[in-house]
């Protein structure tokens, strides 16, 4: 088999597959800084290990040697439960050394800079920093001074990568593809890292993908990015195979984006009689964490086309074999 | 050690008299003498001029961060002149935006002192607008401009309001001072820290739509043709924003403007990977407004060319994009960028050149220079435009490094800097200029 194609960026995001592509047989990059430097036969090498990996958590004794010796810390700068915790699962699982850092314990309080955080997490040589914070381009500045392998679980608005994958993982197991799918993606499309990730992520394998938001609340540029953008729900969940509610980010709205949350479900939050203009066999999915009766209605979050709780538990195994991709298949 | 210098053989221009052509140039006693052919050399040092250089009335540029008194770790007065002379610049105009704000004549005085110590570029102080450039009261600008302040402005802090700008305008007319406004709308601004549009969307940062701007320049011509004030709108971005001055000129308002070479040069493409040394304010815009911002250029509705050189500390720079100061270091490499990238590219003649960064930034802000006429100072920018530089912010002279330029190849170089009859700065690949002693008057 040929080495993996350097994949042109711009045409994997502008045209829709005709077929899926292999999956690579590496990763190139040292770092997971985000979906766009993923090409789309590394974003199928990713899933189709992380299959592999979802089998070893099904078992009765869910550890394996991979990691055993490595040393991964988890630096959140932002709170997060999932994200955290789901890291912290997979590299237990592959038997790394993990220690997580919250902002809280840590030198930042103090006034140290990320770079000096980072550089003397450094002189303690660990093989991975998993690093979540709340400026874009973070995990950028630390891949730069840093010898350590960096994951972005989550930097600003920014990206998300490994959401992004996790939810790529959860629709291909229901759908057994990716390319001609079509996606809605409905919220709050301005702060959001999640679908910044998630749209270079389902374009590049081939995706229709539909996103849908109040207009305050829109990206500056949405015509560059290749999607359809619409500020009427009906006709972005119309025959929706896939439907993705993103949270109002309710602390980063001071600016007045709208009226009020009630005025926000009535306009776009995802009802059940909503749901209903998705085909039959839609999924619906949602990041977490979740606004209750401001996004998405309870019944649809709980109802039986809800994939939320799956995209939770993949989560750890898309993790896994980031770390393993990453660390692991390297000597 | 003799007075007097006599350069022969290098192309002399000067629009603001005319000349253009192969000419001697005779400086003594810090004045331009006599231009001519065939001049007698008396007991001048005599210097011949390689034919491809250009002597050029002193370039001055007129927006520059000195950051003394109360920033030293970033720039004094003489590290800023130093690179400044060695950029090419006989002369700078320094914002009042130090610490504490040169909103008064004690400051003024002392950032004059500092820079007659120097002995480097002249420096015109800039006198803030309002006290503290806090935008609620008026400085005292009549004794600034008694200790030699040359224009005011609140540049980095907006004058954000309508009145305040309408006096200051009305106020400075007294002293046929221009008021310089970093024209931004602060509430569109927002927490923003790049240009609103695809990159900054796809980068997920904060956006600075274009508007921000517009809307300030806008209501800053229709102030100054209320008023009959001189208004001077620094560092313009955007094509809204030209389009405002263009027509404020076409009815008689008093308006003028500048551009950076960074805002010319670059556009919000170069954001990827989120280095810092690409972080401005006002930011790097997208391709159509870099357009037309060579346009301007082009046309005739910019009217200089200045740096904002903003030195910053790389402790300061090197921390995340969003929380990182706005600006850059630009009097190192103005020159090989504007002689590279407009006058080789065909933007910019080499004479409309010289008018954008000697002649009218001399005749914006009311000093001497922008023209070698016989008895003017003989402060002189010698260009090499064909000889190639790269960019090696290791030898800047400035005490920030913080330029996204680093490494560039350009086709275009500073020979010398002449500053009062005294050759401050020769380029290494002319040792004569270097090595010519000439003696202050």
């Amino acid at each position: 088999m040929s080495a993996p194609s350097n994949l042109d960026r711009a045409e994997s995001v502008g045209r829709p597959l005709r077929e899926e592509p292999r999956p690579a047989t590496r990763l190139r990059a040292r770092h997971l800084l985000g979906i766009a430097d993923l090409s789309a036969e590394e974003i199928l090498l990713i899933l189709d290990t992380a299959e592999a990996m979802k089998e070893i958590g099904a078992r009765p004794i869910k550890k394996v040697p991979t990691l055993r010796g490595r040393t991964v810390v988890n630096l959140f700068f932002e709170p997060s439960t999932r994200t955290r915790t789901s890291f912290e699962i997979a590299e237990k699982r592959l038997s790394a050394d993990t220690l997580g850092i919250a902002v809280g314990t840590s030198s930042v309080v103090k006034g140290e800079t990320l770079a000096d955080t980072a550089l003397n997490l450094e002189a303690m040589a660990p093989d991975m920093i998993v690093i979540r914070h709340g400026s874009s381009g973070a995990p950028h500045l630390l891949s730069r001074i840093c010898r350590s392998r960096i994951i972005n679980a989550g930097d600003g608005m920014h990206e998300h990568p490994t959401q992004a994958l996790l939810d790529a993982f959860t629709i291909r197991a229901h759908k057994g593809r990716i390319a001609g799918l079509k996606i809605a993606i409905v919220g709050d499309l301005l702060h959001s890292r999640v679908l910044r990730s998630n749209v270079l992520l389902l374009k590049r394998l081939g995706a229709d993908v539909w996103v849908c938001g109040p207009p305050t609340l829109m990206l500056p540029g949405i015509e560059q990015f290749g999607v359809h953008a619409t500020t009427s729900i009906d006709e972005a969940l119309a025959d929706a195979d896939v439907v993705m509610m993103l949270r109002i980010q309710l602390e980063r709205m001071q600016g007045g984006f709208f009226p009020s949350l009630r005025e926000y479900f009535n306009v776009f939050g995802l009802t059940a009689e909503r749901a209903r203009r998705a085909k039959a066999d839609a999924i619906i999915m949602h990041p977490g964490p979740m606004n209750r009766g401001v996004e998405i209605a309870s019944d649809v979050a709980d109802g039986p086309y809800s994939v939320i709780l799956e995209q939770v538990a993949n989560g750890v195994a898309v993790r896994m074999a980031v770390l393993y991709l990453l660390e692991g298949s390297v000597a | 050690m003799p007075k007097s210098l006599l350069l022969r053989g290098g192309r002399v221009l000067d629009p603001s008299t005319g000349i253009d052509g192969f000419f001697d140039l005779l400086i003594d006693d810090a004045q331009v003498r006599h231009v001519g052919r065939d001049l007698q050399a008396g007991d001048a040092v005599v210097i011949e001029l390689a034919r491809g250089l250009v002597v050029c009335p002193g370039f001055i540029d007129m927006h520059v961060h000195l950051r003394e008194p109360g920033q030293e770790h970033k720039e004094t007065v003489a590290t800023g002149a130093a690179a400044a002379i060695a950029g090419g610049f006989t002369a700078v105009a320094c914002m009042p935006n130090t610490d504490p704000v040169n909103d008064q004549a004690g400051i003024t005085e002392f950032i004059l002192k500092k820079a007659a110590a120097a002995d480097k570029a002249r420096v015109y102080p800039i006198g803030a607008v309002s006290r503290g450039s806090r935008g609620e009261q008026l400085a005292d600008i009549a004794e600034l401009h008694a200790a030699g302040v040359v224009a005011l402005s609140d540049d980095g802090k907006p004058v954000a309001s309508a009145l305040l700008m309408r006096r200051a305008l009305e106020y400075a007319g007294m002293f046929r001072m221009p008021v310089i406004d970093h024209c931004e709308e602060p509430t569109l601004k927002g927490e923003g820290v790049a240009h609103e549009g695809y990159h900054a969307s796809l980068l997920g940062l904060k956006g600075i739509p274009a508007a921000a701007e517009e809307i300030m320049v806008a209501r800053d011509v229709t102030l100054a043709g209320l008023t009959g004030g001189t208004l001077h709108i620094a560092h313009m971005s955007v094509e809204g924003s030209l389009r405002a001055v263009r027509e404020g000129k076409d009815r008689g308002v008093r308006v003028t403007c500048e551009v950076t070479p960074h805002h010319v040069v670059l556009t919000d493409e170069a954001l990827d990977g989120y280095d810092t040394n690409f972080k401005m304010n006002p930011p790097l815009r997208e391709a159509r407004h870099r357009e037309a911002l060579l346009g301007g250029l082009g046309d005739g509705t910019v009217d200089a060319i200045a740096t904002d050189h903003a030195p910053h500390h790389y402790d300061e720079k090197g921390v995340e994009f969003d929380r990182a100061p706005f600006g850059i270091v630009g009097l190192e490499t103005a020159v090989p960028l504007a002689l590279d990238r407009l006058v080789h590219a065909g933007v910019v003649s080499m004479p409309r050149l010289v008018q954008l960064m000697s002649i009218n930034p001399a005749r914006i802000l009311g000093v001497a220079g922008g023209t070698l006429a016989p008895g003017s100072p003989a402060d002189l920018t010698i260009l090499a435009p064909d000889l190639d530089t790269t960019v090696d912010p290791a030898r800047f002279l400035s005490k920030s490094r913080n330029t996204p330029f680093g490494g560039w190849s350009l086709r275009g170089a500073v020979a010398a800097t002449i500053v009062g009859g005294r050759i401050l700065y020769a380029h290494s690949a002319f040792p004569a200029l270097a090595a010519a002693k000439v003696a202050r008057a």
